[in-house]
């Protein structure tokens, strides 16, 4: 049977890669015991799958992994022993059952929750909230994508979903209630929260967005200036005819799950 | 929150970064507040080789066992980050504590291979611990060296405050516990370290000089105070089966060289191969008992979600229960989806069904280790293989459905000729035509793929060869050319394929193996321009290192291409590494005409391991 994780990432735990995170959870699953199936052949490996990279730097409370189990045991048993493996920096806060033919979760996503906050000891510029509400309020952002090929210019607007700069407006934006976090807090109070289009089509990187802020302010960009959080990963839950129209009805990834038992 | 010793925009910046965090899964973690001693632990190698090593690993898990006691670990920053600390000044931390080693009671470095020499002045400078123990006081860690390399401490004993000869379970406890009495009781650096030295296997450079004659071999060593032991005798751990071993051992969250279990099966080996330095140092043989590797392997698995399990050892296939052992490991773990990597085993019936039972065989190949091309060499250097068995067990495993073979050689053995050279491709041609034969036409997949790789010989102290002459550069590329000559005129020479290392490094390697303390200026100051990572082919600067050499008047030949007389004092003359001199004399005798003696279980053949009382000595004796 099919399960999903969603774990958070915090602190030293961002500068592990996506593919060491793989690792770190396979071992993790041998040392708690859980029952996953293997792969058949001479080098067996074990049948999970991520939803969305995390690139390194970044923290996150919304990460999923996919995983196919030959047994299981009730969710909050399945918890434990999976966080009594965990170091206090990444911990898994949720696990749900998946059927069979639900598509893995990184062929769903399409939506993802940011917080961007301006890191202690950066400066970017006065009045950060003004600003990026003033820089969201244009009609169309463009900037200019380069491939490998091309250089090409696009207008990111249209995947810049909801935007907030207080967690209670933004909770209302997304019709979601965002609490507790593992996201570091700063000083300075220069922050937004984002909701961006993610996944294979057309995925808007919080990093492009705030280089396009950058550049409308007249700033340099430091891509070491942010903390980018992942807050939750949203597939888009409508029916082919609904997404040929255009339609949109993001959920979060854990939810197209159901109670383990 | 962990606080981390580099900013997350350093750490975002260099390759890596997981490197330098620390927090893998098994990190102790201690209250500093109940801590007498700290002790920084140190492979001056990147994180991914020093990662890799089991004795740190052993150490580790020792040291951390004492409550008074916090041990940590460091390893050789890597180049962009080297820059970059230097640049900015940052002193170099613990992975553990993130705290700069410069706070630490004591360093430990171990010290496996020469080329890792430059490294561990870096670590010394970037933890901003003055490099010469001269200038230390007790404002600064007590450095200490062990490992392989402790064996001929001479180049590095400026460096280092102490060094440790011998296995590390033995005296450190001691040494601690005078450490700790020392600080307790006010006393100096020197006092303490006085008190070190009178600790059986451990050699503080300072309280012995050196001497040199004329022509620049050395006149005499001696302590230079009388409170000091003339001699150091080796340090040994006689019971394996009851010692510490580390059930939880650290998982990496990068993958590493070793990214494995790794469990030690015995220490020494009963082979005696006359140019292989570990097999004479740490005699006697040991083995751990069976049960004990058993609950280990089951243990160690449990504790770190490992997927793989390999053995470690010299001549792997000499342990009394190999047998039992792999077939258990085969049956309790790998229906789990644990790999089992084997060691490199002689190639016989139990190998082949082992193999086969492991491994992809279309996918693996098998490897030999002759060493030398010809028999009549093979005998000067005791490697107790036979062309027949060689040829026997490529049969053997190409009829099993194997065609990759790997072959491992020397060149520039003692009293190597062109002859034992042309062995080298004539052996790998046969080795090919066993397949042709073997292997009717219509069950042949494709080719045979034969891999001769060649190393150059450098001798080591503490073995039969350590008189011995070593190649220069241009001699062994000669070789590697009349070699490679000879590969192509095989009948097969399109099924082999030859290998080859580089010269130059060699050299230093060298010098280093058999130097004395008037290498470890040259060591500085080739450090200080700039030499780091010498065992980094990209890295190694060879001009730098002969430009250094001229410029201190040193001439690296004289430690690599001279044949030393018995009657000359050797730079580590002074330990007691068991087997005596007597012994290896006698083997470099017998080398010379061509012969062989018996391996250890055959019979004894004296060579003065037996006084540490165990081991197969013992065991042929009951």
């Amino acid at each position: 049977m099919k399960a999903r994780l969603k774990f958070n990432k915090a602190g030293s735990m961002k500068f592990i890669g996506h593919l060491d995170i793989m690792r770190y959870f396979q071992k993790a699953f041998r040392r708690a015991g859980i029952d996953v199936a293997y792969s058949q052949g001479y080098s067996p490996h074990q049948l999970i799958s991520f939803a969305a990279p995390l690139g390194v730097g970044l923290t996150s409370d919304g990460e999923y992994l996919d995983m196919q189990l030959n047994s299981t045991l009730p969710a909050d048993e399945m918890l434990r022993l999976i966080n009594e493996q965990l170091n206090e920096e990444i911990q898994v806060t949720s696990i749900k059952a998946l059927s069979d033919e639900s598509k893995n979760a990184m062929s769903i996503v399409a939506g993802a929750d940011y917080k961007v906050s301006v890191k202690d000891g950066y400066y970017v510029c006065d009045d950060f909230t003004a600003k990026f509400a003033e820089f969201l309020a244009n009609d169309n952002i463009t900037i200019v994508k380069k491939t490998k090929k091309s250089e090409k210019e696009m207008d990111i607007k249209p995947f810049i979903y909801h935007h907030a700069f207080t967690l209670a407006e933004f909770n209302q934006e997304v019709g979601r209630n965002y609490e507790i976090s593992v996201a570091d807090e700063y000083e300075n109070g220069a922050f937004v929260y984002m909701q961006l289009s993610t996944g294979s089509v057309d995925n808007l990187k919080p990093e492009l967005v705030m280089d396009a802020f950058c550049q409308s302010i007249g700033v340099e960009y430091n891509k070491f200036a942010y903390q980018v959080h992942r807050m939750e990963l949203y597939a888009n839950d409508v029916t082919k005819e609904e997404l040929e129209q255009g339609k949109r009805n993001l959920v979060p990834l854990e939810e197209l799950g159901h109670e383990l038992i | 929150m962990r606080k981390l010793a580099l900013s997350d925009e350093i750490l975002l910046t260099v390759e890596k970064p997981a490197r330098y965090i620390g927090n893998e899964v098994n990190m102790v973690k201690k209250d500093l507040s109940n801590i007498d001693i700290r002790f920084c632990m140190c492979f001056p190698d990147v994180y991914e080789i020093g990662m890799s090593h089991l004795g740190i690993q052993i150490l580790y898990d020792m040291f951390n066992r004492r409550e008074d006691t916090y041990c940590e670990r460091v390893y050789s920053p890597w180049t962009d980050l080297d820059k970059i600390m230097r640049e900015q000044n940052i002193p170099l931390f613990a992975l553990e504590s993130q705290d700069p080693i410069k706070e630490f009671d004591f360093l430990g470095i171990t010290l496996q291979y020469e080329m890792c020499y430059t490294n561990i002045l870096q670590v010394l400078e970037l933890s901003q611990i003055p490099i010469m123990t001269e200038d230390r006081t007790w404002d600064h860690p007590i450095v200490i060296g062990g490992g392989p390399c402790a064996y001929n401490p001479e180049p590095l004993a400026p460096f280092f405050d102490i060094f440790y000869i011998g296995e590390g379970e033995t005296v450190y406890d001691q040494l601690l516990d005078v450490y700790k009495e020392s600080r307790k009781n006010g006393e100096s650096r020197t006092e303490f370290l006085q008190k070190a030295a009178n600790i059986e296997g451990l050699y503080v450079p300072i309280f012995y000089d050196v001497t040199y004659n004329e022509d620049g071999t050395i006149k005499e060593f001696k302590p230079n105070r009388d409170d000091v032991p003339a001699v150091i005798k080796k340090q040994v751990e006689m019971h394996l089966s009851e010692t510490t071993y580390p059930d939880k051992p650290l998982v990496p969250f990068i993958k590493v060289t070793q990214d494995r279990v790794v469990l030690e099966i015995q220490r020494g080996c009963i082979r005696g191969c006359r140019f292989c330095q570990a097999g004479m140092l740490y005699r006697p043989n040991r083995e751990r008992r069976v049960d004990f590797l058993k609950d280990l392997a089951y243990k160690m698995l449990k504790n770190t979600g490992h997927e793989e399990i390999s053995l470690s050892s010299l001549s792997s296939s000499d342990y009394s229960d190999l047998q039992e052992l792999i077939y258990f490991l085969i049956d309790e773990f790998r229906s789990k989806g644990v790999n089992i990597s084997l060691p490199s085993l002689r190639i016989d019936a139990f190998a082949l069904d082992v193999m086969s039972k492991v491994q992809d065989v279309k996918k693996s190949s098998l490897t030999f280790a002759p060493e030398a091309g010809s028999q009549r060499l093979r005998n000067v250097i005791k490697k107790g293989l036979t062309e027949e068995q060689i040829l026997t067990g490529a049969r053997d495993a190409f009829l099993g459905g194997w065609n990759k073979v790997k072959l491992y050689f020397m060149l520039g053995l003692p009293t190597e000729t062109e002859e034992d050279i042309e062995g080298i491709a004539t052996l790998s041609d046969k080795i090919a035509r066993e397949y042709y034969d073997a292997i009717p036409k219509e069950n042949r997949k494709g080719r045979v793929a034969i891999t001769a790789s060649t190393s150059f010989f450098v001798p080591k102290p503490f073995t039969p060869f350590q008189w011995t002459r070593m190649a220069t550069s241009e001699e062994f590329l000669d070789k590697q050319r009349f070699l490679n000559g000879k590969m192509k005129e095989q009948l097969n020479y399109r099924s082999i394929k030859y290998n080859w290392h580089e010269a130059e490094l060699t050299l230093l390697e060298g010098v280093y193996a058999r130097g004395d303390r008037k290498t470890a200026k040259v060591l500085y100051d080739a450090y200080k321009k700039g030499c780091l990572y010498d065992s980094w082919s990209e890295y190694f600067k060879y001009d730098v290192w002969m430009e250094t050499f001229a410029e201190n008047g040193i001439d690296p030949y004289f430690y690599t291409s001279r044949e030393r007389s018995y009657d000359e004092v050797l730079p580590w003359d002074f330990i007691d590494a068991g087997v005596t001199k007597k012994y290896l004399m006698n083997e470099y005798e017998m080398a010379k005409s061509d012969q062989c003696t018996p391996n250890c279980r055959e019979k004894c053949t004296g060579c003065g391991a037996t006084k540490f009382g165990g081991g197969v000595c013992y065991e042929s004796k009951a």
